[in-house]
């Protein structure tokens, strides 16, 4: 049967047309901050530079594609049409009269659909997991770098048994159907999440244990919200049934914070190692302040530079790993629409049909390549002041 | 110096010695080992059969003892069929001994593999030789490529060159291997048609030029900008320098004092973050073996922990660690060398 095709001009339009949430989105974005960019610090002097308005845009653009992803894609990433089986791009399906603008699969999916609902998963997951990895990382890098001594040498012999092993045999061995049965994705994911929320209690508790009343109230707010969150991945029992977590999904999460967070530990133990040698810190120990005190509100805060760069470079680099595996088939369902599992399909029939491959591709090479860009605007910023 | 690199190497072993056992806890897991028996019986066998499977095969001994022995700090048992009273294989095809002796690692007795049914060495050996092949092509590729970016990109801070050679050396970072890999494949391989987009020849009739560039590129691309852009920062750096200056002023060409003055020093840190890259390509090789059909350490990675293969996935992340904490050890003596300003304590 031969189908109707909008052409080239057609899939242009088209895709435009498409994507004009994100458009509206970015424009109201984009105009409020250079209107008002000498009053936001940091993010103002981004759109200083073409690499930083480039990379702040890429980033963009995804963010709202992942969250108007509904509104944008005009097929559901899942069903299948069976007349679109491998349809060449801008192929128009006959049922509902609308094009596949990217072309159909092997299993007669629209393309395009998938490539948007693909940026939900890794906007999703990859920023979380990076937050994840940075809460760990920086509760255990600060007292490894700010006392040296016995603490800092198990700790950096674990970071460093973590970081000799390749990623992917770590992969291979964390994130399979076998180890769900296990109960170890849930002891891993009880130790990880608990840091964030020892990590908030210290922090307010330094600095406010003199004001009990306030103290309690925070204290409550974090125990509260992060008992909550925890008892909703952990465990999938959050008695509101808002949180909840698929097993897989768990199990590749635990698997990306426990393969990054070595790296972020050997960052922040670098530079606390570097920080606790200035004056302010000095003056903090001669005040009589606690450790602790002196390592979140005295030497944390002026880590935030380096921090905030590693931590967009590491956005870019999770996903790239969520790529790799979508691309092996690990822990991902295998019709689920993201970008690796994608290009995993597609890369096997490549002699036969291209199109299939190229949306994922571009898609999360631009999406690197985005947040690789804020990331050295954001260092050439930092540097300056 | 020597009691940095005895000490280094004692917590190399430690760090081995924890791994590996890491390792054999997770590949020993209960689903695991149901995974291995029904791939060596077949898929309609029941749990009895299974559990006898694993049972005569010694699977259910103590985890310690098992660990013992595939170490070689216990002496491995010979099976003995319970009818006959006579010791056998566990596995046709890897002869074991008949009495009791220690066979382990320590003894150079990597086990069984158990989905190419040959012993662990015969199939590790020419793989690593594969991949060996393969990562020479690469480094004589990125190495060269990205010391002339950084280079020609640190030369002039802030020129154009620089920035348009950043700007290239940004993109290859954000192109992991399976991207660069399916973008040429589809260039070379599909459009112009000059390059094979697999190289599942070379494995047995040799790397040529057209099955084996692919490859390559797709793995050289990756690295290329990370050390480029070292190679970079550590030049703007030597060019700020006093003696830089001083030899510009006594009248030297612009081009001499870069060959001669700046090179030299430039080059040391981008000698550690090139050997630190090993680990980075260690990903990079299973995904471009596993993309490119070739056989080499990754595609057997891969294969061994599909099918949970014990002995030959244990022998594989002992490799890789080996790779990773060698390349690590010969990056800071190697650093300290070069470097005179540098003392080891």
């Amino acid at each position: 049967m031969q189908l109707d095709n909008v052409g080239v001009l057609g899939i242009l339009l088209g895709v435009i047309a498409r994507f004009w949430p994100v458009w509206i989105a970015l424009a109201i974005i984009l105009g409020l901050s250079l209107r008002y960019k000498k009053r936001l610090g940091l993010y103002g002097h981004l759109f200083d530079t073409g690499v930083g308005i480039a990379g702040l845009t890429i980033c963009l653009f995804w963010l709202f594609t992942a969250i108007f992803a509904d509104v944008i894609a005009p097929f559901d990433p899942l069903s299948q049409f069976l007349v679109m089986k491998n349809a060449a791009p801008g192929a128009v399906e006959p049922d509902s009269g609308m094009a596949f603008l990217f072309g159909g699969d092997r299993l007669a999916r629209d393309v395009f659909s998938r490539m948007v609902f693909g940026s939900q998963i890794v906007l999703v997951i990859a920023p979380t997991a990076t937050l994840f990895a940075l809460m760990v990382g920086t509760t255990l890098g600060l007292p490894a770098g700010y006392y040296g001594g016995w603490i800092d040498n198990v700790l950096s012999f674990l970071a460093n048994l973590v970081l000799a092993f390749p990623v992917i045999l770590l992969f291979y061995l964390l994130v399979t159907p076998g180890i769900r049965e296990t109960p170890i994705p849930q002891w891993l994911a009880g130790v990880f999440f608990v840091f964030p929320v020892i990590f908030f209690a210290t922090l307010f508790y330094t600095r406010y244990r003199s004001r009990p009343g306030l103290l309690a109230v925070q204290l409550a707010a974090t125990v509260l919200v992060g008992g909550w969150v925890y008892v909703g991945l952990v465990f999938d029992a959050d008695p509101l049934g808002i949180i909840s977590i698929e097993p897989n999904e768990l199990n590749i999460f635990v698997a990306v914070v426990f393969a990054s967070a070595p790296g972020v530990f050997r960052i922040v133990r670098g530079l606390v190692m570097d920080i606790k040698t200035r004056d302010y810190v000095a003056a903090a120990q001669t005040r009589g302040e606690s450790p602790w005190y002196i390592m979140l509100w005295e030497v944390l805060p002026n880590a935030r530079g380096p921090l905030i760069v590693d931590a967009c470079l590491r956005i870019g680099y999770t996903t790239i790993l969520l790529g790799t595996l979508g691309y092996f088939g690990l822990g991902l369902a295998p019709e689920s629409p993201d970008w690796g599992t994608g290009i995993k399909e597609s890369s096997r029939l490549l002699r036969l049909h291209v199109h299939p491959a190229l949306p994922p591709v571009v898609a999360l090479m631009s999406f690197v390549l985005g947040l690789n860009l804020l990331a050295d605007a954001l260092r050439e910023q930092s540097l300056k002041d | 110096m020597l009691s940095f690199i005895l000490r280094r190497l004692g917590v190399m072993a430690l760090t081995m010695l924890c791994l590996s056992l890491v390792v054999f806890f997770l590949v020993n897991l209960e689903p695991n080992l149901k995974k291995l028996a029904i791939s060596q019986l077949d898929m309609r066998s029941s749990a009895e059969d299974l559990e006898s499977w694993l049972q005569r095969n010694g699977y259910r001994q103590n985890f310690f003892v098992r660990y013992g022995q595939w170490l070689g700090v216990m002496p491995k048992q010979p099976n003995i069929d319970p009818e006959t009273g006579q010791a056998v294989p566990r596995f046709s095809y890897c002869d074991e001994p008949a009495v009791a002796r220690y066979s382990g690692v320590l003894q150079g007795d990597f086990g069984c593999s158990t989905k190419f049914k040959v012993p662990v060495g015969e199939k590790l050996v020419p793989a690593l030789g594969a991949t060996g092949i393969l990562m020479f092509w690469v480094m004589a590729v990125m190495v060269p490529v990205s010391l002339l970016i950084g280079v020609l990109a640190g030369m002039r801070e802030g020129s154009r060159t620089d920035r348009a050679l950043s700007v290239v050396s940004i993109t290859t970072t954000a192109t992991p291997e399976y991207i660069s890999g399916v973008i040429f494949t589809v260039i070379f391989a599909s459009w112009l048609g000059w390059l094979n987009g697999s190289a599942a020849s070379a494995t047995n009739s040799g790397v040529t030029f057209y099955n084996f560039t692919l490859p390559v590129m797709t793995m050289a691309i990756y690295g290329i900008g990370y050390i480029a852009r070292m190679t970079r920062a550590s030049m703007v750096e030597v060019m700020t320098q006093q003696y830089i200056r001083t030899a510009r002023l006594k009248g030297l060409s612009f081009p001499a004092v870069v060959l001669k003055h700046a090179l030299r020093n430039a080059l040391i840190a981008p000698f550690t973050v090139i050997m630190l890259q090993f680990p980075w390509l260690l990903t990079g090789v299973v995904i471009v073996e596993v993309m490119f059909r070739y056989q080499g350490f990754g595609f057997t990675l891969v294969e061994a922990a599909a099918n949970n293969d014990i002995d030959l996935l244990l022998a594989c992340s002992l490799v890789s660690v080996l790779v990773v904490l060698s390349t690590q050890l010969i990056s800071d003596v190697g650093y300290a060398l070069l470097n005179p300003r540098i003392r080891v304590q």
